[in-house]
């Protein structure tokens, strides 16, 4: 009969170790955990308040963008447009501020739909790859934020905005709060609803999910609203917390920085799956290896060489478990 | 078992056959299709269409502004334009296997700066040092792409900055700018001319003209459609796929280097702070030369006018003044959207017969 | 297995002895022997032994899973046999990648045409040995001249110039096999040549067969299509289950013969007429699952065989079309019956099966569910309509592997089982607790990821998602295919529940004997058309295998409508 033969056995402290599927299941939370140990050894004034406020309010526009990267992966996706609808987002806040700030960032947040909308569409309905159809924003986006803030840098004194990046609740950053609140919503939106399920189902087996009548396009375009959205999102409040409207550098990377969040934190580029926490954890990982790498006087050049390192690396797990 | 499963699946689907022969008595005739006249003219606009829009572009503007149709204008921007052209000559190959490069960007700048660094020791080491480490860089990508069948985007964005890293080591963190020596032969590379055109640009031609029969006219050559067409099928035939890959990327990244140092040999120096964004310029004027960006199609010739097409809107809008230099990006993005559905459409239309 | 039924033969061939076929005729090309070859949890290929002589055309077939496929990748090079060895040329040989298989000699015609469509026609035939000119670059005027010279030497005008894509399939076939013969091939293996080419492209096949059997070229042949066998091939092989069962000539063999020696029925057992288990039921009252399609009229009581004209039948389908798939299929399914629809291979059986669901769009015909005609309706459309398809792809298209068994349950029904787009995990539960209980799953809990079951209890947890949805018709498409024989047995008996109930099931199985024991009707398909169908007691064993091989006239019912079929 059908015995639960492919059950498998429960694998020992050490077996555990030597499987790469732990290390992409767990591996993002023993490593932040193994930083701060370090840390809290072998740096001074790492482990106090201020310093891992520092580093959360810095964290936080990632993790936002990162939320939404991890959506879109789940559908065996890509955004590569996220920092240039970051630059848009920046580059309009200044233009509209004038009519008060919820319309100013209700416009800012419309940007961030519709680029999601138009790399949405091309995805679902003319059917081009994630990575082909996100690639015209990329490029595009941010000229388009540069034309639209005349290609200047321009301070914000709103002090509405500024109170949005700089402000707290009960001592924990509003941009902090914000990035939680969203990491919980979106957790939220994965486990709970209907559409968050149709995005794992759609990411899991897109045939299966046709064929069992979900709106697969649908979900595909918003899973590509809602990341442009975030972004969006992300741009304002790292506009707050500069004080200053940027769009010509405002959000560059933040693509590999997202990426790099979402893949460290387990979730596999063939989609099917979407780690919330992992992800924040990642981002976190990533920040908190550089703040280190800084403490101890290393460059930012050995920074960026072991990010890029840790990627391929965390990649190169996660592959390791498909094929297998 | 999979009885049901295809051995290999072309990439692009097959288009839908029509009756192979039309009742007209000749039997063994190639069932032909009769492109719809629409069809044509997108496949015209997609092997033609970037050459058209410079030409138009071209004469247009020479009846607008006077200062355009000059041949110091012509200089200015062809040389301007040579650098550029050379990565993206990289990024042709690159794309036409199916794949892309995001490191071209930081490669560029790391060759500039090691050429600028090499080049108190004579223009031979100043061309060596970046052409090795670049090459070396291009190599691991396609090592990590063609044997640990990683995904070449993730992998060449973790190089861009691996790269950008390099940059920052090799110049005491972007603090020292390398000089490269007044008069020395390395430096006439960059900014000698023969007849008023710059050495880059004949440099970029020459590239260009090997690069064009490498493409054409070799079994490598070849090889690269195929990869891009159709991996399935080509690994079905026998060819090198992986070797392939490996080298189109370590040509992307010398290729990429090379420029790098023209760039340092034209301005004097190893500038850190050149090159970012320009994979994405590389990328834009590849695919609006018609290369298929999902790969199997593309030329050459198409990426120079591509590169060309980019370089003078840039000048354009210069001339313009008014303008925000910042559009030329939003040109490209604009060309890229109407470029790849197009492609999309064609290939749609290819398989509805 | 049987001893097939030896006649002899006058051709030159010399007589063939039924059981081994390791003969050592004087030009065995390209000989297996004793090859295995085993992936994880499957013997794809047990012992399997058998050679192709110089200038024969020789068939393969065998249906589904019976190891053609990983045969071809054996000999090509794809695949490296465990155990076993190859012989060309009476020499062994082993094969690291493709690319040596040709080397030596052995050509490959994939179903799929295998070439790069962007790319001409001559760099198709060419590629990878391109004649270059004296400083080694392409000679692509001698290079266009050869392929011109070539392919008019198998009566195809083309210009060489043109990508590939932009030539009818027929023709993409024929470069392909240009490509294949112009390597000095010995050996020219072809998977499914003629499964999309017009009859009259099948004829320069089979024309180019012909030259190359002149050239004393030998030629595997893999197809399922009857005619096409009888016509041009000299020998048959057929495998079922990774194992050899017979290579003989084909001249003598019978069509019946040959097709229950595929799909494993033997012979004097296959004349036995044997009932449907189900006469006598007193199935199909209708008010199962009420709704729309029983409550119209009702027809006769009793012990009746289905397809009473008074009743109104669930679901309708009348002249459906599907360029190169369907040809005019019409069957109607009503509530309370099991419609076995069977077919070898590639006779338009899945393809069937997907039309009705919304899955596959039609070129022409229509398709009325309850009375109502549906067009163009989709996947989401059929649900809403009460057609629920299992898939015969159940990794592909059925299985969502990383979700829990809970969620690939409801994943078609989670509209129904949330409120504002919030999932009810109550409501939920109720369903697959319901289900996992109705269906015996056996799985650790219901938030075990459905990848780690087994298949059987796979095919369960979908046979539950489409059960859930309480639809009116339910299509299987090989629902026991690559399960346990326990769990076999436990979706058969939920098969007749369900049409007891009142459910109308089409019933797709390859499996001769789940579609006669479970069937009340049979709608026999072959080259995407019905060729016929079985009723009452005519469903049997030899009525059905005589169908299946286009032999003779189906026996009752109604007439052979694919007489004449196209290919």
């Amino acid at each position: 009969m059908t015995a639960q033969a492919t059950l498998p056995a429960p694998p020992g402290p050490l077996a555990r170790l030597r499987d790469p599927a732990w290390y992409q299941e767990y591996g993002v939370y023993v490593a932040v955990a193994a930083v701060l140990a370090f840390n809290a050894l072998f740096t001074e004034h790492f482990m106090t308040a201020d310093n891992l406020r520092t580093q959360l309010v810095q964290v936080a526009p990632v993790v936002i963008v990162a939320l939404g990267m991890a959506l879109v992966i789940g559908t065996e996706g890509i955004d590569l447009s996220v920092g240039s609808t970051m630059a848009l987002a920046t580059a309009l806040l200044p233009l509209y501020l004038g009519y008060g700030l919820v319309p100013a960032l209700l416009v800012a947040l419309l940007a961030g739909a519709v680029v999601g909308a138009v790399n949405g569409t091309l995805v679902s309905l003319v059917g081009l790859q994630p990575i082909v159809a996100t690639l015209a924003l990329f490029v595009g986006g941010r000229g388009l934020a540069l034309v639209m803030a005349d290609g200047q840098l321009k301070q914000i004194v709103n002090p509405d905005l500024l109170a949005l990046g700089t402000g707290s609740c009960l001592g924990v950053p509003t941009v902090v709060l914000i990035a939680a609140i969203l990491a919980a919503a979106v957790a939220l939106l994965v486990r709970r609803t209907t559409f968050g399920r149709m995005i794992v189902a759609v990411g899991g087996n897109r045939s299966a999910a046709a064929l069992a009548g979900l709106p697969v396009r649908r979900v595909l375009t918003g899973v590509y609203v809602l990341c442009g959205v975030l972004a969006a999102l992300a741009g304002i409040l790292a506009t707050a917390r500069l004080t200053a409207s940027d769009p010509s550098s405002l959000g560059t990377l933040m693509e590999l920085s997202a990426i790099t969040a979402v893949v460290v934190g387990g979730t596999s580029l063939d989609g099917g799956s979407v780690r919330v926490l992992g992800t924040v954890a990642g981002a976190l990982l990533m920040q908190l290896l550089r703040a280190t790498l800084v403490k101890h006087d290393l460059p930012d050049s050995t920074a960026q060489i072991a990010q890029a390192a840790i990627i391929i690396a965390a990649v190169y797990v996660a592959r390791e478990r498909r094929s297998r | 078992m999979n009885e049901t499963t295809p051995v290999a699946v072309a990439q692009v689907p097959p288009p839908r056959k029509r009756p192979a022969v039309r009742g007209d008595g000749a039997p063994h005739r190639g069932a032909g299709h009769r492109p719809a006249p629409a069809r044509r003219l997108l496949e015209l606009l997609r092997s033609q269409g970037v050459l058209a829009v410079l030409l138009a572009v071209v004469t247009t503007a020479s009846f607008v502004y006077p200062t355009f149709a000059t041949l110091d204008n012509a200089r200015g921007v062809t040389v301007q334009a040579s650098f550029l052209a050379v990565v993206a000559l990289g990024m042709t190959l690159v794309i036409i296997t199916g794949g892309i490069d995001l490191s071209v960007g930081s490669v560029f700048a790391l060759g500039g700066v090691l050429a600028a660094w090499a080049s108190q020791w004579g223009v031979l080491p100043a061309l060596l040092a970046p052409l090795l480490v670049c090459g070396a860089i291009g190599l691991l990508n396609g090592f990590l792409i063609a044997r640990a069948a990683m995904a070449p985007f993730i992998v060449t964005l973790a190089t861009l900055l691996a790269a950008r890293g390099l940059l920052l080591a090799v110049t005491d963190e972007g603090a020292t700018t390398y000089l490269v020596p007044k008069g020395s032969a390395f430096a006439g590379l960059g900014q000698g001319s023969v007849w008023g055109f710059g050495h880059p640009v004949l440099i970029a031609l020459v590239l260009f003209g090997a690069g064009g029969l490498l493409l054409q006219r070799t079994s490598s050559g070849q090889t690269l459609f195929a990869v891009g067409g159709s991996s399935d099928a080509a690994t079905l035939m026998g060819l090198p796929v992986a070797r392939t890959k490996l080298l189109v990327y370590t040509l992307s990244g010398l290729l990429a280097g090379l420029a790098g140092a023209l760039n340092a040999a034209r301005l004097s120096s190893g500038v850190t702070i050149v090159g970012v964004g320009m994979e994405l310029d590389a990328i834009s004027a590849v695919v609006i030369g018609g290369t298929l960006l999902a790969g199997g199609a593309g030329s050459i010739s198409g990426t120079l006018w591509g590169v060309l097409l980019l370089a003078v809107i840039q000048n354009l809008i210069n001339q313009i003044g008014s303008l925000n230099s910042s559009y030329q990006s939003v040109v490209s993005g604009g060309f890229l959207i109407v470029v790849v559905v197009a492609q999309r459409c064609l290939a749609r239309g290819r398989r509805a017969g | 297995m049987a001893p097939p039924e030896a006649v002899p033969q006058q051709e030159q061939e010399q007589k063939q002895v039924p059981e081994q076929v390791r003969q050592s005729a004087p030009a065995a090309v390209l000989e297996a022997r004793s090859v295995s070859k085993r992936f994880p949890g499957v013997m794809a290929l047990d012992d399997v032994s058998f050679s192709l002589r110089a200038g024969e055309t020789h068939a393969l077939v065998g249906e589904n899973g019976a190891g053609k496929s990983t045969l071809i990748k054996v000999l090509t090079g794809v695949h490296r046999p465990d155990g076993g060895e190859l012989r060309l040329g009476g020499q062994p040989v082993r094969f690291a990648r493709p690319f040596e298989a040709q080397q030596a000699g052995i050509s490959t015609i994939h179903q799929e045409v295998n070439l790069v469509p962007l790319m001409s026609v001559a760099r198709n035939i060419f590629l990878g040995r391109e004649p270059k000119n004296r400083i080694g670059l392409i000679d692509f005027a001698r290079m266009h001249g050869e392929a011109t010279e070539l392919l008019d030497g198998f009566g195809i005008r083309v210009d060489p110039r043109k990508p590939l894509h932009t030539l009818g399939i027929g023709t993409q076939q024929m470069v392909a096999l240009a490509r294949a013969v112009s390597v000095d091939a010995q050996v020219v293996i072809m998977d499914e040549p003629t499964s999309s080419l017009e009859p009259r492209e099948v004829e320069t096949l089979f024309r180019i067969i012909g030259n190359l059997r002149c050239q004393g070229i030998a030629v595997l042949y893999v197809s399922h299509r009857m005619d096409e066998l009888y016509r041009i091939c000299d020998r048959v092989t057929v495998l079922r289950d990774g194992r050899h069962i017979h290579t003989g000539d084909l001249a003598g063999l019978g069509r019946v013969r040959l097709v229950s020696m595929m799909l494993g029925r033997d012979l004097s057992e296959a004349r036995r007429t044997g009932l449907t288990r189900f006469d006598g039921d007193g199935r199909g009252d209708g008010h199962g699952d009420g709704r729309g399609d029983g409550h119209g009229e009702e027809r006769d009581e009793g012990n009746d065989v289905a397809g009473t004209p008074e009743r109104t039948p669930a679901l309708t389908a009348t002249r459906l079309n599907r360029r190169h798939q369907l040809h005019d299929i019409s069957l109607s399914l009503y509530g309370g019956e099991v419609l076995g629809l069977g077919g070898l291979l590639g006779s338009g059986r899945s393809e069937t099966a997907k039309v009705l669901a919304g899955a596959l769009s039609l070129d022409s015909g229509e398709l009325t569910v309850g009375g109502r005609t549906l067009r163009r309706m989709g996947s989401a459309g059929a649900i809403r309509a009460g057609i629920s398809l299992l898939p015969e792809d159940r990794k592909a298209e059925g299985i969502v592997p990383g979700l829990s068994v809970r969620e690939n349950i409801v994943l078609a029904a989670m509209p129904r089982l949330s409120r504002f787009g919030v999932v009810s995990r109550r409501k939920q539960d109720r369903v697959v607790d319901i289900f996992m209980r109705r269906l015996r799953i056996k799985a650790s809990s219901p938030e075990q990821p459905v990848g780690e079951l087994s298949g059987g209890n796979q095919q369960k947890v979908l046979l539950a998602r489409w059960l859930c949805l309480e639809p009116k018709v339910l299509l299987l498409d090989e629902p026991t295919r690559g399960i346990d024989v326990g769990a076999k047995a436990e979706v058969q008996s939920l098969i007749d529940d369900l049409a007891r109930e009142g459910l109308a099931v089409l019933l797709i199985s390859s499996d001769i004997e789940e579609l006669i024991e479970g069937a009340d009707r049979v709608v026999v398909l072959r080259g995407g058309s019905v060729a016929g169908e079985l009723e009452g007691d005519a469903v049997t064993e030899s009525r059905l295998l005589e169908a299946l091989a286009d032999h003779s006239p189906a026996p009752t019912g109604k007439a052979p409508a694919g007489q004449e079929d196209p290919r």
